[in-house]
């Protein structure tokens, strides 16, 4: 059971009361009319899903229902930071969290 | 390989069973391999099988991490059923179960596949609906299947609850009579003995840690034991698959995550069939030895712990206490975690990648199992040709470009 920080209600509680919304971090494309089939494919459908640091997005559900992102190690399941949607992680490396386009 | 035979049994019953002879060898590596099979669990066991049997390749290797089977071939709850709604989906696992009715004596070795039927509940009048359109669409595929009302149900379930005043009452289901179960560790010993017996080398405890890559085509891979050449590496790693992709240089629309199951202490027989739910979420069967084998959904984050939360187990207990109330007071003997690679459409890539001499077969998510021998078939088909097989070319990953998806998260819900 993980226990997870919310940094709007800025409590830490228990899962259950999250929903997981997978990777962060992922831009729409601003003129998708111009995207080729390969590129609008990766877009939708293509995800990093590390073995290791992760960037992720989770909803406090049950609470204030607002989306924040978390950094989470997907083998120890340890997480490092939360922080709110539009900002950038602080401990996260470059090569984990990778291209953030 | 010494042929398994009643006459066998009591041959060495005269020496007290002391002298049977190892199932496999355990060689050590070659330097060269025409095709290596990355992935020692039943899906790549069997596709090494069929290599050597269906295409005459005997010059193919078996790379695996732990041991054979260790994975989720082990971590299963070795549900077999094919009454998927979509053609494409509901052939290649049809073929599948094909395979499984006649595979104990192909392989010569008991996979005690039990025909023991599966039932999948309606608790809604759309669910209903679902389970009716599903059983046409297979009844047209040629798949056998039956929609049944809660009288009937509770006739062949006696302990299911179908009262009508429970929070979700069963309201039908459908019932696939030729589906069941088999012994997860004996397709993987199994076809492991048969290939071995092709000439298969079987390695265990050797990782593969990169993917030598030259001109765009494979030559090979880097193991903890060194580097071992090969014309084609075939991967068949399930929850790792997109860390064996990274590995290459590609990725796939893939997302490991966390798949939970649970048996129970060994109770007296009281359950012969499979029983589903996906309104309330879980599924039971009882294995041979007594103990109930019960699973849900995956855990939703992504992760590679072989572990999971409480929560879903708890959720996972409530739904088998909804549906068999005389269940509540067993108690449970071991739960572990697995870990499934979803693809978006929830059905499976098995496919060329753009690196000549590299192929993937991964993205079974939660329902991998039921489809060893038939997955196994159409891969190593693949990989022979270098062309897919009739039935694995829907499974392309081109899909995720063209928008061809199989959709059969919609169809078969979440349980699988």
């Amino acid at each position: 059971m993980l226990q997870i920080y919310c940094p709007y209600c800025r409590e830490m509680r228990e899962e259950e009361e999250f929903s997981y919304s997978g990777e962060a971090h992922i831009k729409r494309p601003d003129n998708p009319e111009a995207l080729s089939d390969e590129e609008w494919g990766d877009y939708l459908f293509f995800r990093k899903n590390p073995r290791g640091l992760h960037c992720e997005m989770w909803q406090h559900t049950v609470a204030c229902r607002r989306y924040f992102n978390v950094v989470r190690d997907t083998v120890s399941y340890e997480i490092h930071e939360t922080y709110p949607i539009g900002s950038q992680p602080s401990k996260m490396t470059d090569a984990a969290l990778g291209s953030t386009d | 390989m010494q042929k398994y035979s009643a006459f066998g049994l009591l041959r060495h019953a005269l020496s007290h069973h002391e002298n049977w002879p190892a199932a496999w060898r355990s060689p050590d590596p070659q330097s060269n391999y025409d095709v290596i099979v990355v992935g020692g669990g039943g899906h790549g066991l069997a596709t090494a099988y069929y290599l050597a049997k269906n295409h005459g390749i005997r010059k193919v290797a078996v790379l695996e991490k732990g041991y054979l089977g260790g994975g989720n071939t082990g971590r299963n709850t070795t549900i077999i059923r094919s009454n998927y709604l979509w053609d494409e989906a509901a052939q290649l696992y049809e073929f599948a179960l094909k395979l499984w009715e006649g595979l104990s004596q192909e392989l010569n070795f008991n996979v005690m596949f039990s025909q023991r039927g599966v039932f999948n509940l309606g608790h809604s009048l759309q669910d209903m609906r679902d389970i009716e359109r599903r059983v046409n669409a297979n009844r047209l595929n040629g798949i056998d299947g039956v929609v049944l009302n809660p009288a009937e149900i509770k006739e062949k379930i006696p302990l299911l609850n179908c009262s009508q005043s429970s929070r979700y009452p069963v309201l039908g289901a459908s019932w696939q009579p030729r589906g069941g179960t088999a012994r997860h560790d004996a397709v993987a010993w199994g076809y492991a003995r048969a290939a071995d017996a092709l000439g298969v080398d079987l390695i265990q405890q050797t990782e593969v840690t990169g993917i030598r890559v030259v001109n765009g085509n494979v030559t090979g891979v880097e193991t903890r034991r060194g580097f071992i050449g090969a014309d084609k590496v075939a991967c068949v790693t399930a929850g790792n698959s997109g860390v064996m992709a990274g590995m290459a240089g590609l990725r796939l629309p893939i997302e490991s995550h966390p798949l939970q199951a649970l048996v129970s202490e060994p109770l007296r027989p009281c359950l012969d069939t499979v029983v589903m739910s996906n309104a309330v979420h879980g599924y039971i069967s009882q294995s041979d030895k007594g103990d109930l084998v019960i699973g849900a959904g995956i855990d939703r984050y992504n992760g590679y712990g072989q572990r999971g939360s409480f929560s879903v187990v708890e959720h996972t207990i409530q739904a088998i206490c909804e549906l068999f109330p005389a269940f509540s007071r067993v108690r449970m003997n071991r739960q572990w975690g697995g870990i499934v690679d979803t693809c978006p459409d929830a059905c499976p890539i098995i496919s060329k990648t753009p690196v000549g001499g590299l192929y993937f077969n991964c993205g079974w998510g939660t329902g991998g199992f039921k489809s060893t021998p038939g997955s196994g078939y159409v891969f190593a088909d693949t990989v022979a040709n270098d062309d897919a097989h009739p039935l694995a070319k829907p499974f392309s990953i081109d899909r995720f470009y063209s928008g061809a998806l199989i959709d059969e998260h919609g169809a078969a819900g979440v349980a699988h």
